[in-house]
């Protein structure tokens, strides 16, 4: 019975998918600022991806010993030497981020301009601590000696990974905060009640850019297991 | 239903947001375990398995994607399938260039017994 329950929900799924397709109108029975929120973020996923291929292609062709992240990202606090805490450290405030991005869309939907825009503005404000984190590792690496084209502790090909990843996934978290802070400032100031940006009392917006941020949590999901655990 | 947005009770986050961090506690925890040949294989194993159910929760109860509909799960997620494609290609690939260069730019083994004075 349960068997063919899910035989059914399953010839149903695909039957969907052909409808949708084939139905000569839209095919994304989502908002379209959604549907090219989500196409943007699978082409980002490709390039993302491509950095980190090029990064694997790198450590295993070279036949160099690769630094060990562990050290190199290591810290000592209050006399203790703690292996990679700062990107410990930078995982946990990007996970606290996704966390109140995920209750401003929920605000948002409820129409509770305040406090979405509060969540909105605190998860910005953790992005901005991530960046400052980013900021302080490539200071001390780069003092350390570690050049895209050299460094101390092993393969040359380290520094170009770093720089090139960090620094890319880094300019997405800039750019997500900035995103974050106009749209949340669009929505206390009440724009999408009033029509003058769509508007209608729509707050699909806050879900979109949640989307994006979502997405940047996603990405260091990637590049701390790939580059930084491996 | 698309059109009143994505609308869920805020404790089903609430989890979401509880297991990201338990997650990400147990991937920070693999850093700490032996590294030696014999650990290598479960220590990339559990690194994995971590990465794929953060991934997987972020994607599905974050993003929403468990409540879209199959035409834009499939549109979404289905292209990055083939980006196994290149990660296989690149690996072996990669395989194939460190060996042609241990054997062109690194200097044979001493021959045994013969000694430097």
């Amino acid at each position: 019975m349960a068997h063919e329950g899910n035989a059914a929900a399953t010839e149903q799924h695909f039957q969907s998918i052909a409808t949708d397709w084939s139905g000569d109108k839209q095919t994304f029975r989502v908002p379209w600022g959604k549907a090219m929120m989500w196409i943007f973020l699978l082409s980002d996923t490709f390039i993302f991806t491509s950095f980190l291929v090029g990064y694997g292609h790198d450590r295993i062709s070279t036949a160099a010993a690769w630094p060990n992240p562990s050290e190199v990202f290591a810290l000592t606090i209050f006399g203790i030497n703690m292996p990679l805490i700062l990107i410990a450290i930078m995982t946990f405030v990007l996970i606290t981020s996704s966390g109140t991005m995920a209750m401003a869309v929920n605000f948002g939907y409820r129409g509770d301009r305040a406090k979405a825009a509060a969540l909105m503005l605190i998860t910005a404000a953790f992005g901005a601590v991530f960046v400052g984190m980013q900021a302080f590792e490539w200071t001390k690496l780069i003092h350390e000696g570690v050049r895209p084209w050299e460094n101390p502790f092993g393969a040359e090909q380290f520094g170009a990974s770093f720089f090139m990843i960090t620094g890319f996934h880094g300019l997405h978290v800039s750019a997500g905060v900035v995103y974050l802070v106009v749209v949340a400032l669009k929505v206390l100031r009440g724009d999408y009640e009033r029509g003058r940006s769509g508007g209608g009392g729509n707050y699909e917006i806050v879900e979109i850019t949640g989307l994006y941020w979502h997405f940047v949590d996603l990405v260091w999901v990637f590049i701390f297991a790939f580059f930084y655990l491996w | 239903m698309a059109a009143d947005g994505q609308q869920h009770p805020l404790k089903i986050y609430f989890w979401i947001w509880g297991l990201l961090f338990l997650l990400s506690a147990f991937s920070y925890a693999t850093d700490f375990m032996p590294k030696e040949d014999g650990m290598g294989l479960f220590r990339a194993g559990l690194i994995l398995l971590f990465m794929f159910l953060k991934a997987g929760f972020i994607i599905a109860i974050f993003m929403h994607m468990a409540w879209e509909r199959a035409a834009l799960i499939w549109a979404i997620c289905g292209p990055p399938v083939l980006l196994l494609f290149l990660i296989g290609f690149m690996v072996y690939e990669g395989d194939y260039t460190e060996g042609t260069r241990i054997e062109s730019f690194t200097a044979p083994p001493e021959p045994e017994g013969l000694e430097h004075h």
